[in-house]
């Protein structure tokens, strides 16, 4: 049987008030981080209300998961079912968990909100991915302190040479305070038509998402 | 080589070599389930000003005893409530497993939605340490405690985070990277949460009521399970003789909040989990967490499914809804009903609640089982599903 080889044919990193696309700066402004990612979104030139009800951590990782996927034409080549997301950090949801905690902190201020507190989650952000792109398939949301590929390497290649998906979205997405930092990669399988810019394995992940720091 | 690791693959099976739960019912899995048999709540009604302003109905695990069994490892003081379960419920599965932990062969992983998180609150960190609340910090120290060779695997996705946490286990062990994996799913019943869930009317005023016609909402609770999943049961002291088969996730792409109207999601899991485990299901143990719209949705996806007569049932009505413990906890349970040939009753259920009939399970009763499938489904739209089998 031949071995299939699974490339990365998009990668994004968002950082230092910078987005770079494959390699390329695409994005720099100056702000902090909310009105950062709103000028990300305008300059992206689409058209999502629900993007500003989002927490910032759902917002830095739908902005990536825009670039990764901005002109590829995988809504033709996939079917959502088909297109896996698995993604991590080290701070899970922290970001929005401050927020609910001060809304709690004080009896006589006690203020607990649906819509603070479904953003307590890490996995929203994968939610809120899969319904701007129409994805069902695999996904999960794991924590490490530090983006070390070699283990979401290992489960997305199983994913892929079980089947269980065609193409998948990883990376990391980490949100705490003022600090932002998102390396997202898509990945797909070799073919004619998907020559991909680097082979996918962990050590050229880590090489990509380190280029930019 | 290739063809001969594809076979290896196939062949593999994996099997729960040990368990433990701990949860307001107790502190091992026997425990459980002997309460479990005997239609026992551990939901009750607390008034404790340091969790919430006004009354709540939880199933909580008690502090003094927990306290007593953790001093015997090291000093209560220098862990926090969270850590304590986690280590408690590892300690007990190891214990029973005789598995080698310090082996570069053995792997962990922890399943929580919000580890630490009562941390944030000044009053309840003591520690003096911030990052303690980040579930990271309690990978590295469980590497510590136990002396690993490898920081354990950290997921956290929602309700499904247990279920997810099993089937990634035995993916590992198929794939040949461990022998042993030693799973543990835990959650606290804490302000942060349940102020959360107070926000979104859906706790019940009193223990939760599955599938039944007069549910109102969830109950909370706290709880650590741990499952040690093995490929090689003649390394083992014992195994339970069930096997872990496969499982898989999806998401409705819908809303972050609601489960999908029409169930798809959970319906594409289920058919894709039966197809490629191949096996008739016995039994279902449902996620069943009582709120009018979760049991509505499941109810959808089991008749899509053509499973609506399959017997089913919720354990939430004994232990509460206890988030990234709940998948591993009801595996287990799930275990022990194909093991003992019995099926558990949904405790708080009376009337059918649901547009589509399902077969719950009213009363504890015998069955020849050989399989169980395991369904949850969670914020952010995700769904999960594995198999099990004699």
């Amino acid at each position: 049987m031949m071995k299939e080889e699974y490339v990365i044919t998009n990668y994004c990193i968002i950082r230092n008030n910078r987005v770079w696309l494959n390699g390329n700066l695409v994005f720099e402004g100056r702000e902090d981080p909310s009105a950062f990612f709103t000028s990300v979104y305008r300059h992206l030139d689409i058209s999502y209300a629900k993007f500003f009800k989002m927490d910032n951590l759902c917002k830095l990782g739908f902005l990536a998961a825009e670039f990764v996927l901005r002109n590829t034409n995988f809504a033709q080549v996939y079917q959502g079912v088909d297109v896996g997301i698995i993604l991590s950090n080290a701070s899970s949801s922290i970001d929005t968990d401050r927020n609910h905690q001060q809304s709690i902190a004080s009896r006589d201020a006690y203020f607990p909100s649906p819509s603070v507190f479904v953003y307590t989650l890490a996995n929203i952000v994968i939610g809120e991915i899969c319904i701007r792109h129409k994805l069902y398939g695999e996904s999960a949301f794991f924590i490490e302190k530090d983006f070390y590929p070699k283990g979401m390497y290992t489960c997305v290649k199983q994913l892929l040479d079980d089947d269980v998906i065609k193409c998948c979205i990883m990376g990391w997405v980490e949100m705490d305070v003022k600090d932002y930092d998102a390396g997202l990669y898509f990945i797909e399988k070799q073919t004619g038509h998907t020559r991909g810019i680097a082979i996918f394995e962990p050590e050229k992940l880590l090489d990509l998402y380190q280029q930019r720091s | 080589m290739e063809e001969e690791i594809r076979i290896h693959r196939r062949m593999t099976n994996i099997l729960i070599a040990s368990d433990n739960i701990i949860t307001s019912l107790g502190f091992t899995t026997v425990e459980n389930i002997r309460r479990i048999k005997a239609c026992e709540t551990g939901i009750r009604r607390w008034v404790d000003e340091s969790i919430s302003p006004l009354p709540f109905w939880a199933s909580r695990v008690d502090d003094e005893e927990l306290n007593e069994l953790f001093s015997a490892l090291a000093h209560p003081d220098d862990y926090t409530r969270f850590e304590k379960i986690v280590i408690c419920s590892v300690r007990d599965a190891l214990r029973n497993a005789g598995i080698d932990q310090h082996s570069a062969r053995t792997r962990f992983i922890i399943s929580s939605t919000k580890g630490n998180i009562d941390l944030l609150n000044p009053v309840i960190n003591r520690f003096g340490d911030g990052n303690r609340v980040y579930l990271w910090q309690t990978a590295a120290l469980m590497k510590r405690f136990f002396g690993l060779v490898e920081t354990p695997i950290v997921v956290s996705n929602a309700c499904i985070s247990g279920i997810l946490a099993v089937i990634y286990a035995a993916r590992m062990i198929r794939l040949g990277l461990y022998d042993h994996v030693v799973v543990t799913g835990a959650d606290l019943v804490t302000e942060f949460v349940l102020s959360g869930f107070n926000s979104f009317l859906s706790l019940s005023d009193g223990p939760c009521k599955p599938f039944d016609k007069y549910r109102q909402g969830l109950s909370l609770g706290e709880g650590a399970g741990t499952i040690i999943l093995t490929a090689d049961p003649s390394r083992v002291n014992k195994s339970s003789g069930i096997r872990v088969g496969y499982g898989f996730s999806s998401n409705d792409a819908n809303h972050i909040s609601g489960p999908s109207r029409n169930g798809e999601g959970l319906y594409q899991v289920i058919r894709k989990t039966l197809d490629k485990n191949n096996l008739p299901v016995d039994y279902i143990s449902a996620h069943g967490t009582a709120t009018p719209y979760n049991d509505e949705m499941e109810s959808i996806a089991i008749s899509r499914a053509g499973l609506q007569d399959v017997p089913m049932n919720s354990f939430k009505g004994y232990w509460g809804h206890t988030l990234g413990a709940a998948g591993i906890l009801e595996i287990i349970a799930g275990a022990c009903s194909l093991s003992e040939n019995l099926l558990f009753g949904t405790l708080g259920y009376s009337e059918p609640g649901t547009t589509h009939p399902l077969a719950v399970i009213r009363e504890t009763r015998e069955a020849r089982l050989n399989t169980c499938l395991k369904i949850a489904s969670g914020f952010g739209g995700c769904n999960a599903a594995l198999l099990i089998s004699k």
